[in-house]
């Protein structure tokens, strides 16, 4: 690279970063946008169900089942209301103001004193809403193996389960999803500050006409490339490093990893990000377009196929494959880890490797495309 | 008045369905985002590895273990050579779940005696990790009533009968499908009515509207309308896909479904005129989108319930329409919600739509003089 070069460079780095400066949207996506959803991500989206409404039915009204019924409404993971009939409830079942009812049969303490029955407490749980409908059957189910064991000291009618699980929740051990959505939520910004905010800024100069302009100057496709990268690369790892500290302080997300480990990956992973938004805006040209497509091949792949809310491994095998090529995967696996575990640098090594291959990918499509426009 | 409405109107989809770039984006996004949600969105939990360290060789464990393989959500069982290997097996994501079984197991069982298994889940998916002990409690559970009586031991003297309504097997995108209608006529709704003033505004157009003897409120009618019908008609098409692709069962009654769809439809295009109010740019438009789309789709109880957030972020979402529209289209969809129920949900939504709809014009106004 000759000095020529370096000083265009410079030239339409500074020049860039006034215009950054300059446009509000530039400052809404980059702090506020970031802020907005780690505010949402702290607190609305939470997968930590500790309040379920349910209803329980108590037909029959024996010590025995007010016993179970006690060690139900003692569980902090369940709101209970209690009725007689299953009438009582089955309107606010319908309405979906509780999400499951437990009934005790009025002949539960009967069969429970015959040898030869086995009384049943049967669990209804609202389907139409099938992770809570999930939830509700597992905290019922742990409500009533507590009772089981606790019955089983008073009472010689009970035996003990002769197998008993004890589940032990490695890195997370309070069970906060918060711990896990705000390290992957990070990913999502990071999304939308490389993808959204290139394609719709380079868009921009096509649209105004202002792309052609540049490219009748000496400069060259590689710097006005690179020219574009560095100063939202600079917006990038500034709203990073600003995310981090909110998470940390504001939402006591643990940080067990480093902070080199951290920039590391972010820097690696705005790579293929801002390398798609500059694909994206480079092939359409127009704002509009930009933003649907960065919508559709970055925001929602970076929510959706990444790992963040929902189980890869529970998709269809094509979908489960398209997520491969998604770099945000790889970032919110690596994000996730830092933060939780720790510098397993095994697991972030396999994860950087995808991530560039990815970004140059993109780049080189982008240079190629182009290039063809100057001929 | 009436005549110059209509002109607007026909105008209005004219413009809407003959840019090319506009129709793309009507069409082409809230198609692939229904497929890739209602397949992809999943909360379910199935063909997730999971490892098994067997430190105990008697016949006891191997049966429990066997019985890990005779289950669907258990894809890949690794068999852990040594305690060594637990720790890099969790750490690098290969599974999300160890069954570790002691040296004692099989000696205790026979005895009679209780013996404990440790599940160790990885915490960093703490929803999959939960959902995942849950199976691996009901499998051991009706391992303990198989195997109690023939070692002698006392078998529990009650049992859970689980039952799931209205969707007894879990089936994830019987719970996506009915929510997209809401969340994607939401997305087009917006988009067509945030961009309508927008575009006019940068392109000029906007004037010429205003020099014509068009009244304000006959303009906000005219692009109110339009975007109504086209947000409808999403709607539907992902209703009718919803009901003969992926069949999911329709209990309810679809002129219950309609009018519920024409309030939300109403309240969103008020957001949306609000916004393409605000905006003097089309990329203003889209980011306000943008801003309202978001926190409105993550408290709407679609992608985790309300009852989860925190009691002051609750009584935000009663502002939020897609809530309600939610609670209806499940309710119509699975439940075969009643009138009334419905009602119930249509109030609030009424509410807003008239808040909405009225701030717009005001603010609509406000920006002409």
């Amino acid at each position: 690279m000759d000095m020529g070069s370096l000083r265009r460079l410079k030239a339409l780095v500074i020049k860039e970063f006034f215009q950054m400066i300059r446009d509000p949207s530039s400052i809404l996506i980059g702090i506020i946008l970031p802020l907005i959803l780690l505010f949402i991500y702290g607190y609305g989206v939470s997968l930590d169900a500790d309040h379920i409404k349910i209803g329980l039915v108590l037909e029959d009204t024996s010590p025995d089942a007010q016993s179970f019924a006690t060690s139900l409404t003692n569980s902090r993971f369940f709101d209970v209301t209690v009725g007689r009939h299953r009438k009582e409830l089955d309107g606010m079942f319908l309405a979906g103001k509780i999400r499951g009812y437990v009934v005790i049969p009025s002949y539960f303490s009967a069969f429970r004193q015959r040898q030869d029955n086995i009384a049943p407490i049967q669990v209804i749980a609202d389907g139409s809403e099938p992770n809570t409908a999930n939830f509700v059957q597992n905290y019922v189910q742990s409500a009533w193996q507590n009772w089981l064991s606790q019955e089983s000291i008073s009472s010689d009618l009970q035996g003990l389960p002769l197998v008993r699980a004890q589940p032990r929740y490695w890195f997370n051990e309070q069970l906060e999803s918060r711990n896990f959505l705000i390290p992957g939520s990070l990913a999502i910004i990071m999304t939308l500050i490389g993808t959204l905010l290139t394609a719709l800024v380079v868009s921009r100069e096509w649209e105004r006409g202002t792309m052609e302009a540049l490219m009748s100057t000496p400069v060259t496709i590689v710097e006005l490339l690179v020219g574009k990268l560095i100063p939202y690369y600079i917006l990038g790892m500034f709203s990073m490093v600003m995310s981090v500290v909110v998470a940390i302080l504001v939402y006591d997300v643990p940080l067990r990893g480093s902070w080199f480990s951290l920039i590391l990956v972010t820097f690696v992973f705005l790579l293929p990000a801002l390398g798609l938004g500059l694909l994206i805006s480079t092939a359409s040209k127009s704002q509009i377009v930009a933003a649907q497509a960065s919508m559709v091949a970055g925001f929602l792949p970076a929510f959706i196929l990444s790992g963040f809310i929902f189980e890869i491994a529970s998709m269809p095998w094509p979908i489960r494959t398209i997520t491969y090529i998604i770099p945000a995967r790889y970032f919110v696996s690596s994000l996730q880890t830092i933060f939780l575990v720790g510098d397993n640098w095994r697991l972030i090594l396999f994860n950087l490797i995808p991530m560039i291959i990815v970004g140059l990918i993109f780049f080189t499509i982008t240079a190629k495309i182009s290039v063809k426009r100057l001929d | 008045m009436f005549h110059r409405v209509l002109a607007l109107i026909i105008k209005e989809i004219l413009a809407a369905l003959r840019d090319k770039k506009a129709r793309f984006v009507l069409i082409v996004p809230p198609i692939v985002q229904l497929l890739i949600f209602s397949f992809a969105a999943t909360l379910d939990v199935k063909n997730v590895p999971i490892g098994i360290l067997n430190r105990d060789n008697g016949e006891k464990s191997i049966e429990l273990a066997q019985r890990f393989h005779g289950s669907p959500v258990f894809s890949e069982i690794v068999y852990l050579p040594s305690v060594d290997a637990m720790t890099p097996f969790i750490d690098n994501q290969k599974g999300v779940m160890v069954l570790s079984i002691d040296q004692q197991f099989s000696r205790n069982i026979d005895a009679g005696k209780p013996a404990d298994i440790q599940l160790v889940l990885d915490g960093r998916r703490s929803n999959t990790a939960q959902i995942v002990a849950g199976y691996a409690a009901r499998i051991i559970e009706q391992y303990n009533l198989d195997i109690a009586p023939l070692v002698g031991a006392k078998v529990q003297s009650t049992e859970l009968v689980p039952r799931n309504w209205f969707n007894p097997n879990l089936i994830y995108y019987w719970y996506n499908v009915p929510c997209l209608v809401g969340v994607l006529t939401m997305l087009v709704g917006l988009v067509v009515t945030a961009m309508s003033v927008a575009r006019e505004r940068e392109m000029g157009t906007f004037d010429q509207l205003l020099v014509s003897p068009i009244r304000p409120i006959e303009i906000m009618i005219g692009k109110a309308i339009p975007a109504m019908i086209i947000g409808m008609a999403e709607g539907s098409i992902i209703v009718l896909v919803g009901i003969f692709l992926f069949r999911v069962p329709f209990e309810g009654n679809i002129f219950v479904l309609y009018m519920s769809l024409f309030v939300f439809v109403s309240s969103i295009v008020g957001v949306g005129l609000f916004i393409s109010s605000l905006s003097a740019t089309q990329q203003q438009a889209i980011l306000g989108t943008f801003v309202f789309m978001s926190p409105a789709v993550a408290l709407s109880g679609f992608a985790t319930p309300i009852e989860n957030m925190p009691q002051w972020l609750q009584y935000v979402t009663y502002a939020n329409p897609l809530r309600y529209m939610l609670v209806i289209l499940k309710g119509v969809f699975l439940k075969g919600m009643t009138l009334d129920i419905v009602l119930n949900n249509i109030w609030p939504m009424m509410i807003i739509a008239i808040f909405t709809l009225s701030s717009a014009t005001w603010l609509f106004r406000k920006r002409l003089e």
